[in-house]
């Protein structure tokens, strides 16, 4: 009797484990099918490269170039902004701080990263986006300029924490030896203690890459939503966002063609995780 | 003289960044306190929203967010846990272990706007569920699998082998190992993974918008649950977005922020009062 529930239940805990997988297989697989139609109907080079989108007009266009660049600009743009910050606070977090600090700053970083995007966004569109019209004489301050800094604020946690973990994991006689031999604090943690550390801290900027380039909702509130071409200080629509504001009301190509957005942003994703595994395991040898 | 100038200036820096840091979180709560407290009301979070009487009341929102939360726990708990035990304690082909930890991994990186969709697709227009809570439940389960996984495998690891043995050398079948040694000292992890889930589901929203939808109506659990609702968040959305109501918007974020609070605050106790009790 016990027998037979210690097979079921190996059963059951075996379908558990691959499930995983079965779901990775299932998202991949309706991506490709409901994402490749349009593209062969508008033809690859055309979706890619085509620098107008006009999905609801009577001769439809569909060219997601100026999306692309857009979500490419907006990622780079928020970790240039974001990484400095995040890793000086990391280091300062892992060598300077006393215990009480440390924690404390701790807890800010958790909750900033539990704020929902949509509270993000919502700062962002009453706050940020009027800061940014007045400072810089915009008509508009919903830009692309107010969805970086938006973005910038939303990889810091993730940013925080990987640092910080592969930074406390740098062995303490690294820097005694180094402190030993005359070097001052800060030549010691920047010299010493964050080569050793770097493949946690590049693994922290991919991860930060990949959590801005997929962030959907806190943009869509603070960048415009145009279909244009990325300037600093203009309207501008995402990948992400490109998807999720005409879902609701799609049909035809034009729905067809928002699946194939979704593919590339797919695309983009695994291409994030492949170079992620990269730095990972580059770090364990 | 120079290299004590350099001294201060990193640790200037240092210090102005963590101080930023803190500062982007002070402001933004405080911010949000601010406009939202006000709006705060007993009528406000009682009641369901109306066109007639141009009332404004997020109890439906409430209600849709705890079936929602009720629903994918529910579901995730035991698929996460089995997924975690499966890892830990049965599998023995290293090429499905190293498989399966590649697509959790693949999984936490896929962007919620994508979920979404393919939640959509699968869920709501293949499985015919429709635009439903429970549409958004299942779509949520699979975002959160690896966190739940993650956390539970985690503490597995800390369970001595010396515990396993013992039991086996009395002669337990692994089933009964599993259900009366392992996973009640993992305890901690599933806790914990329940609990980060339980954040990562409240705040979510792109992952929801085509899959559990915007209605504002008030049903029962099992109503509910099949019926299309909007979630804190949700209705955070389209009343900032849709409709220019600023000021329940804030009065949203300030619930949601407080949720957020809470969830670490509870991630938080749970980790003090495991380990205080495995020191024992």
């Amino acid at each position: 009797m016990s027998k037979t529930a210690d097979k079921i239940m190996q059963g059951v805990f075996l379908l558990c484990g691959v499930i995983t997988i079965a779901c990775v297989f299932v998202i991949t697989v309706y991506l490709i099918i409901s994402g490749l139609p349009a593209i062969r109907e508008i033809g690859l080079i055309e979706f890619l490269s085509g620098k107008e989108w006009a999905s609801t007009a009577e001769n439809p266009e569909f060219g997601i170039l100026p999306f692309i660049l857009t979500s490419i600009y907006g990622t780079l743009g928020a970790i240039i902004l974001g990484v400095p910050i995040g890793f000086f606070t990391a280091v300062y977090l892992s060598k300077f701080a006393p215990v009480p600090v440390k924690k404390t700053v701790g807890f800010v970083v958790s909750l900033l990263a539990s704020i929902p995007s949509v509270v993000y966004g919502l700062v962002g569109m009453l706050v940020l986006v009027p800061f940014v019209r007045k400072a810089f004489g915009l008509p508009d301050g919903a830009t692309l300029f107010a969805a970086i800094i938006v973005l910038a604020i939303m990889i810091l946690p993730s940013i925080i924490n990987v640092s910080l973990t592969s930074l406390d994991a740098v062995p303490k006689k690294y820097e005694h030896g180094a402190l030993a031999l005359g070097a001052t604090e800060c030549e010691t943690y920047l010299k010493v203690s964050v080569p050793a550390a770097k493949s946690g801290i590049i693994a922290s900027v991919v991860l930060g890459t990949g959590r801005a380039i997929g962030e959907a909702m806190a943009v869509m509130m603070v960048a415009g939503n145009v279909a244009n071409m990325p300037k600093l200080f203009g309207s501008v629509r995402f990948l992400t966002t490109a998807v999720a504001s005409e879902m609701s009301y799609s049909s035809g190509l034009q729905q067809k063609a928002l699946f194939s957005i979704a593919l590339v942003l797919f695309v983009f994703i695994m291409l994030i995780n492949m170079i992620l595994r990269k730095v990972m395991s580059g770090g364990e040898k | 003289m120079s290299r004590k100038m350099k001294e201060n200036f990193w640790k200037a820096v240092m210090l102005t960044c963590t101080a930023i840091t803190c500062a982007i979180l002070v402001l933004i709560i405080g911010y949000v306190l601010l406009q939202g407290v006000k709006g705060l009301s007993i009528n406000f979070l009682t009641t369901s929203p109306s066109y007639l009487s141009g009332n404004i009341g997020i109890l439906p929102d409430i209600m849709n967010t705890v079936y929602l939360l009720v629903v994918a726990l529910v579901i995730l708990i035991p698929l996460g846990v089995g997924a975690a035990v499966y890892l830990s304690e049965y599998a023995r082909n290293y090429r499905l272990i190293k498989t399966i930890d590649y697509a959790a991994e693949i999984l936490s990186g896929i962007p919620s706007i994508i979920y979404g969709l393919v939640g959509m697709l699968f869920f709501c227009q293949f499985m015919n569920m429709q635009t439903t809570i429970l549409a958004g439940a299942l779509t949520l389960v699979v975002m959160n699998l690896p966190t739940i996984m993650r956390t539970t495998r985690e503490s597995l690891l800390s369970v001595p082998m010396g515990l396993r043995e013992g039991a086996y050398g009395l002669g337990a079948s692994k089933w009964r190992v599993v259900r009366t040694i392992v996973i009640p000292e993992c305890l901690d992890g599933i806790i914990t993974g329940a609990i980060l889930s339980a954040g990562r589901i409240l705040g979510e929203s792109a992952a929801l918008l085509f899959t559990a939808g915007f209605a504002h109506t008030l049903h029962g659990f099992f109503d509910g649950v099949t019926s299309s609702g909007a979630t804190l968040t949700v209705a955070l959305y389209v009343y900032a977005k849709e409709q220019g109501e600023f000021q329940v918007a804030f009065s949203i974020a300030v619930i949601l922020l407080v949720l957020a609070v809470v969830v670490n605050l509870s991630a938080e106790g749970v980790k003090t009062y495991f380990s205080k009790k495995k020191e024992v």
